[in-house]
C-alpha cells in the first residue's frame, strides 16, 4: 500500500465548511484529494466553503487544478469559495496563476477573525 | 568565466506518479550541498515535479515508460536539471508553453506547469520529437554563500 500524501480534516461551523489539507499536493494525490474534498463539501451542503491552505508543505500547479475545481463544485452548489491561510510557498503559485483575481484569498486566525 | 561541473546525478526512475515526490525529494536533496536558501530549493523542487508529472500525464499518458533526470552542479553555483522522456512529444512547444493552456476538459488542470517551471527557475528549454522524446532542461543559480 502507498501511502497517501494529503489528508483532509473539515469542520463545519453553522453555515461555513472549514476544510483544511494537510500534506503535500501533487498530481499523485490529485484524485484522492479531489474526491474527499467533493465529499465534504457534498455532504455540508454549506453556504461558504473555506478551503484551508495553512497545513500545506507543497503544491505545484495540480493544486491550482484542484482549487479551481472545488470552487467549480461550490458554485455548482451555490457556496461561496474562499482560500484561506496558504502558505508564502502556497500563495506564490497562486498569485502566478492569478486565482486571486477570480476567487477570495483570507488571512484569518484560528477562531476565524481576519488577522 | 568557464563554468565547471562539479557533481552530478544520474536517475532513472519508472513513469508512476508515486515518483513525482521521490524525484523533487532526491534532486533537491543533491542541491543542498550548495546550501540553497529554503526559498530556491522550494522552487527546484516545484519545477522538477512539474516536469515529471509532465512525463507522466502527458509523454507517457499514463502508460509505462522511464524518465531520465540529470543534474549536474557548477562551480559557479549553477544547478543543471534535464527531465527526458521517450514519450509522444510535443508538436507545437511555444502553444504548450502559454500559461492556462491545457489538453484538459475537465477543468481539473491549470495548464500552468511550464509557466511555474519559466518563472520559479531562471531559464528553461524545451526540446521534442513527435514520438520520440521531450527534453526539458532546467536552469538556476543559487545567490552567494554568505561568508
Amino acid at each position: 500500500m502507498i501511502r497517501k500524501n494529503a489528508r483532509v480534516i473539515s469542520e463545519i461551523k453553522g453555515d461555513t465548511l472549514r476544510a483544511a489539507v494537510v500534506g503535500e499536493i501533487d498530481h499523485h494525490g490529485a484524485a484522492a484529494l479531489r474526491e474527499d474534498l467533493d465529499d465534504a463539501i457534498i455532504a455540508a451542503r454549506p453556504k461558504v466553503v473555506e478551503l484551508d491552505l495553512s497545513t500545506v508543505d507543497f503544491m505545484d500547479s495540480s493544486g491550482l487544478g484542484i482549487i479551481m475545481g472545488r470552487k467549480a463544485t461550490a458554485d455548482r452548489l451555490g457556496a461561496a469559495f474562499k482560500l484561506i491561510n496558504p502558505t508564502k510557498r502556497v500563495a506564490r503559485i497562486i498569485e502566478l496563476a492569478g486565482l486571486g483575481k477570480v476567487m477570495t484569498v483570507e488571512y484569518k486566525n484560528n477562531e476565524g477573525e481576519n488577522k | 568565466m568557464k563554468s565547471k561541473c562539479i557533481n552530478k546525478l544520474q536517475l532513472t526512475l519508472p513513469a508512476l506518479s508515486v515518483n513525482e515526490s521521490v524525484a523533487r525529494a532526491i534532486v533537491s536533496a543533491f542541491c543542498a550541498q550548495l546550501n540553497p536558501t529554503i526559498e530556491e530549493l522550494a522552487d527546484i523542487k516545484c519545477a522538477v515535479s512539474e516536469a515529471v508529472t509532465n512525463c507522466i500525464v502527458h509523454a507517457y499518458r499514463e502508460t509505462a515508460g522511464d524518465i531520465y533526470i540529470s543534474v549536474r552542479i557548477f562551480d559557479t553555483r549553477t544547478v543543471r536539471i534535464e527531465i527526458k522522456d521517450k514519450g509522444c512529444g510535443i508538436a507545437d512547444i511555444e502553444l504548450v508553453k502559454t500559461p492556462l493552456y491545457t489538453t484538459d476538459t475537465t477543468g481539473e488542470r491549470s495548464g500552468m506547469g511550464f509557466a511555474v517551471m519559466e518563472s520559479f527557475m531562471d531559464k528553461m528549454t524545451v526540446r521534442s520529437a513527435v514520438g520520440k522524446y521531450t527534453k526539458v532542461t532546467l536552469f538556476k543559480t543559487l545567490s552567494p554563500l554568505e561568508l
